[in-house]
């Protein structure tokens, strides 16, 4: 059962997510989209959209750093006042996570012009995401220091997912809740490439790079001998 | 030098009835579809007024277009937000227009005039709103909801370019002897120097290299929604159903195969003209960051005469097509704009560098009444027998500069002494009723001669179809079709560079789940 839910699972949420997202991505370009409704409702999506955007992009960057460099993170942590302090921020984004998530729930409940534009998989992301980060609020109040211990629980399991020989002692003697919150991380994931989650891989950092203009040509234009580059000033 | 070619368009003021014709025209064929009901690519505004969407020239709302700023005036930047800004803001644009701020589109229930049970009162169709499906009880806006309310507190008095205009000027637009109005056909100006561009952190939208059509590529767009901020002009919509911004493609189809776009064929005042000008792309920065006042001579200055031979070389040089340097000498825009200086860019002062030009209409400079009579011949610095003063004239002429010179007067002034000239010249030639020192004088007053005024009218008033509308088809050579025969497998589309200049869409573009 263990090496269902903690190696195959895990196997096939993210293979899911990579295959379906590309294959999307080649098939149909035009569904990727934030499908932005702000058209449609402007003032309760800024109590909604900006805390949870902020909020879980937050978190998740703690999640990745302690994953990515599990030593450093730990060397951070080992001082008790940079603990203190990495937990009250985490708390800090994750209720502004939660609650954001909260508003954009009834935000799409009440509204008919937003219900207007709601799928079913926006409900099943919302509902999923719901749990996940109240999952993640409540493992974080009741289980204390987490950003200490998931570095020996998750990061280790995870490490041997990455690496191919699967690890699952880490993390069978969990409480069920923690549990949970890991497999339905691989839920969110799995369902990544059948919902708007797609968005977030298409964030545009290459604007801060791009000259502001863009001139496109059927044939590269050649100017006075030079190559002609598609970049207007910048 | 870089010289490319761009579509650039002339609107005579003075010919638009207001029939919203061109309107209905783009409507049938392109924003008939789910979630582009609100938007109208084509639009004709009465002014004054508040136009579409409500008060959309009020920048301190909107935060459209470019601002030149730093220490002497160096750095042009986005009136919206900076690129940080940009990525920070995209959870939320602070300032993006709400569907309120054009209306909420919606139908009619006439299914109910058939199947209403028989009762003693007649049946209604009541309106269902497009977006919601509901019933609705009260309708707040529409488009055109201000059409030909010239004099009205609620539209005409909110117009922005209004906001230097004194109390008396307000109250005596009221007066019902008085009241003024003209209009304001609008379509994307496909600028040179474009907000919505330049807005776009996806870079989805870009200018065609071969006309200068502004375009966003659907499968690149995702719905940042920054571009609809950009534009100073509101003229990208944002699509709620798809989720993707969508604009005037100035109907590229036709375009390429040598027709003018759908609005300009069906305008029935016949006030629209289109033809391709030479511009120096290396001067697009330069001239968007010049003075405010000197924003019209700037835009003058970056299309180049199509006859100098420096000018053919360079265009040459830079892969302009013989075809289309021919097209841009017999361009009516160049000859609006450039030669006769007649034509003026929509708020300049927003540095987009809008190649859609408009010439101001004579009829608001019209005499003021003066106890119910045309108050034609009271001072001597009359125009001539049909005209006041321009200083007298209905509409200020701080209001037209507000709209079309940056707010430089004198601009107004001689396109107006010109147009004056044109007038009296015909007038005198026809009706024969003006004695020939006044010709002679409205003549020079216009900066202008015989042969010119001969030109301007024969464009006015009689251009054939091929005079209006001079744009050459695509080269075959350029063409899409012929670079990329194969279809993309998986996709269905064609490949990497057809998807990007946003042509043969062959997937069903549809929300995405
Ligand atoms: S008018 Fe607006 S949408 Fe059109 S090119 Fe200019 S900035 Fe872009
Ligand atoms: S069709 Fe021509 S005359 Fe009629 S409203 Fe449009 S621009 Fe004006």
């Amino acid at each position: 059962m263990n090496e269902v839910l903690f190696v195959a699972f895990p196997y096939v949420a993210v293979a899911l997510a990579i295959f379906g997202g590309v294959y999307r991505y080649r098939r149909n370009r035009f569904s990727y989209s934030t499908l932005s409704s702000q058209l449609l409702e402007n003032r309760t999506l800024f109590w909604g959209s900006v805390p949870w955007h902020y909020g879980i992009v937050i978190v998740l960057l703690a999640h990745l750093l302690g994953f990515l460099m599990p030593s450093m993170w730990q060397a951070i942590m080992a001082g008790q006042y940079t603990l203190y302090t990495i937990e009250i921020i985490g708390y800090a984004f994750g209720l502004a996570a939660l609650v954001g998530l909260c508003v954009l729930f009834v935000r799409r409940l009440t509204m008919e012009r937003i219900r207007a534009v709601t799928s079913p998989m926006d409900w099943v992301l919302l509902a999923d995401l719901l749990l996940q980060v109240g999952l993640g609020v409540y493992v974080s109040l009741v289980y204390r220091w987490g950003a200490d211990w998931f570095v020996n629980t998750a990061v280790p399991w995870l490490v041997s997912l990455v690496s191919l020989n699967p690890q699952t002692q880490y993390i069978t003697s969990l409480p069920l809740v923690v549990q949970l919150h890991m497999l339905n991380g691989f839920l969110v994931i799995a369902l990544f490439p059948f919902s708007r989650l797609v968005h977030l891989i298409m964030f545009p950092f290459w604007y801060l790079w791009r000259p502001y203009q863009l001139v496109i040509s059927n044939r590269p234009v050649t100017t006075m001998g030079k190559a002609h580059s598609d970049a207007e000033w910048a | 030098m870089e010289i490319r070619s761009q579509v650039s368009m002339v609107f005579h003021l003075d010919k638009c009835i207001g029939c919203h014709t061109c309107t209905i025209a783009c409507k049938n064929i392109w924003t008939d579809r789910k979630g582009t009901e609100y938007m109208y690519w084509n639009n004709v505004e009465t002014k004054p007024g508040t136009g579409y969407p409500t008060r959309w020239e009020d920048q301190t709302k909107y935060r459209g277009g470019w601002v030149v700023e730093g220490k002497r005036q160096k750095r042009l930047r986005l009136r919206l937000q900076g690129k940080w800004g940009t990525l920070t803001n995209i959870f939320y644009n602070p300032v993006l227009p709400q569907l309120d701020d054009y209306f909420e589109p919606w139908t009619y229930d006439y299914q109910n005039l058939f199947n209403a049970p028989l009762a003693d009162e007649q049946p209604t169709a009541r309106a269902i709103s497009m977006v919601t499906g509901k019933y609705m009880d009260t309708i707040e806006a529409g488009p055109n909801w201000d059409d030909d309310l010239g004099g009205s507190q609620v539209y005409a008095n909110n117009d922005p370019n209004f906001a230097g205009a004194t109390q008396e000027e307000l109250r005596q637009l009221q007066e019902i002897d008085r009241t003024v109005f003209f209009y304001l056909p609008r379509i994307c100006n496909h600028c040179l120097n474009p907000g919505c561009v330049a807005a776009c952190p996806q870079g989805a939208i870009y200018k065609r290299g071969e006309d200068g059509v502004v375009l966003v590529s659907q499968e690149r767009c995702r719905a940042w929604r920054m571009c609809v901020s950009g534009c100073p002009y509101k003229k990208t919509y944002f699509n709620w159903s798809t989720g993707k911004a969508e604009k005037c493609i100035l109907c590229y189809p036709r375009l390429e195969s040598g027709q003018p776009p759908a609005c300009f064929h069906s305008c029935v005042g016949r006030i629209r003209y289109i033809g391709l000008v030479l511009y120096d792309a290396d001067a697009i920065e330069e001239t968007a960051k010049a003075p405010q006042e000197s924003l019209v001579q700037a835009q003058r200055d970056v299309i180049k005469d199509p006859f100098d031979p420096e000018v053919i070389a360079a265009a040459k040089a830079s892969g302009v097509p013989d075809s289309k340097i021919t097209a841009a000498q017999q361009s009516p825009v160049y000859q609006f704009v450039k030669k006769w200086k007649l034509a003026l860019p929509l708020h300049p002062e927003f540095r987009t560098l809008p190649m859609l030009f408009y010439v101001p209409p004579l009829g608001p400079v019209l005499a003021k009444t003066d106890k119910g009579v045309y108050d034609n011949v009271a001072d001597d610095s009359r125009l001539g027998p049909l005209m006041s003063s321009l200083e007298r004239s209905r509409v200020p002429l701080r209001y037209m500069a507000s709209l079309l010179s940056g707010g430089n007067e004198e601009i107004i002034r001689d396109v107006y002494r010109k147009l004056v000239a044109v007038r009296v010249y015909m007038r005198a030639k026809k009706v024969k009723d003006i004695p020939a020192e006044e010709v002679e004088k409205a003549l020079t007053d216009g900066k202008t001669n015989a042969a010119e005024v001969e030109a301007i009218f024969r464009l006015t008033s009689l251009p054939t179809y091929e005079e209006r509308f001079v744009v050459p088809p695509m080269e075959r050579d350029m063409s899409v079709d012929s670079l990329f025969p194969a279809l993309d497998p998986v996709s269905r589309n064609y490949p990497v560079r057809k998807g990007e200049v946003g042509v043969g869409f062959h997937t069903d573009p549809a929300r995405g789940p």
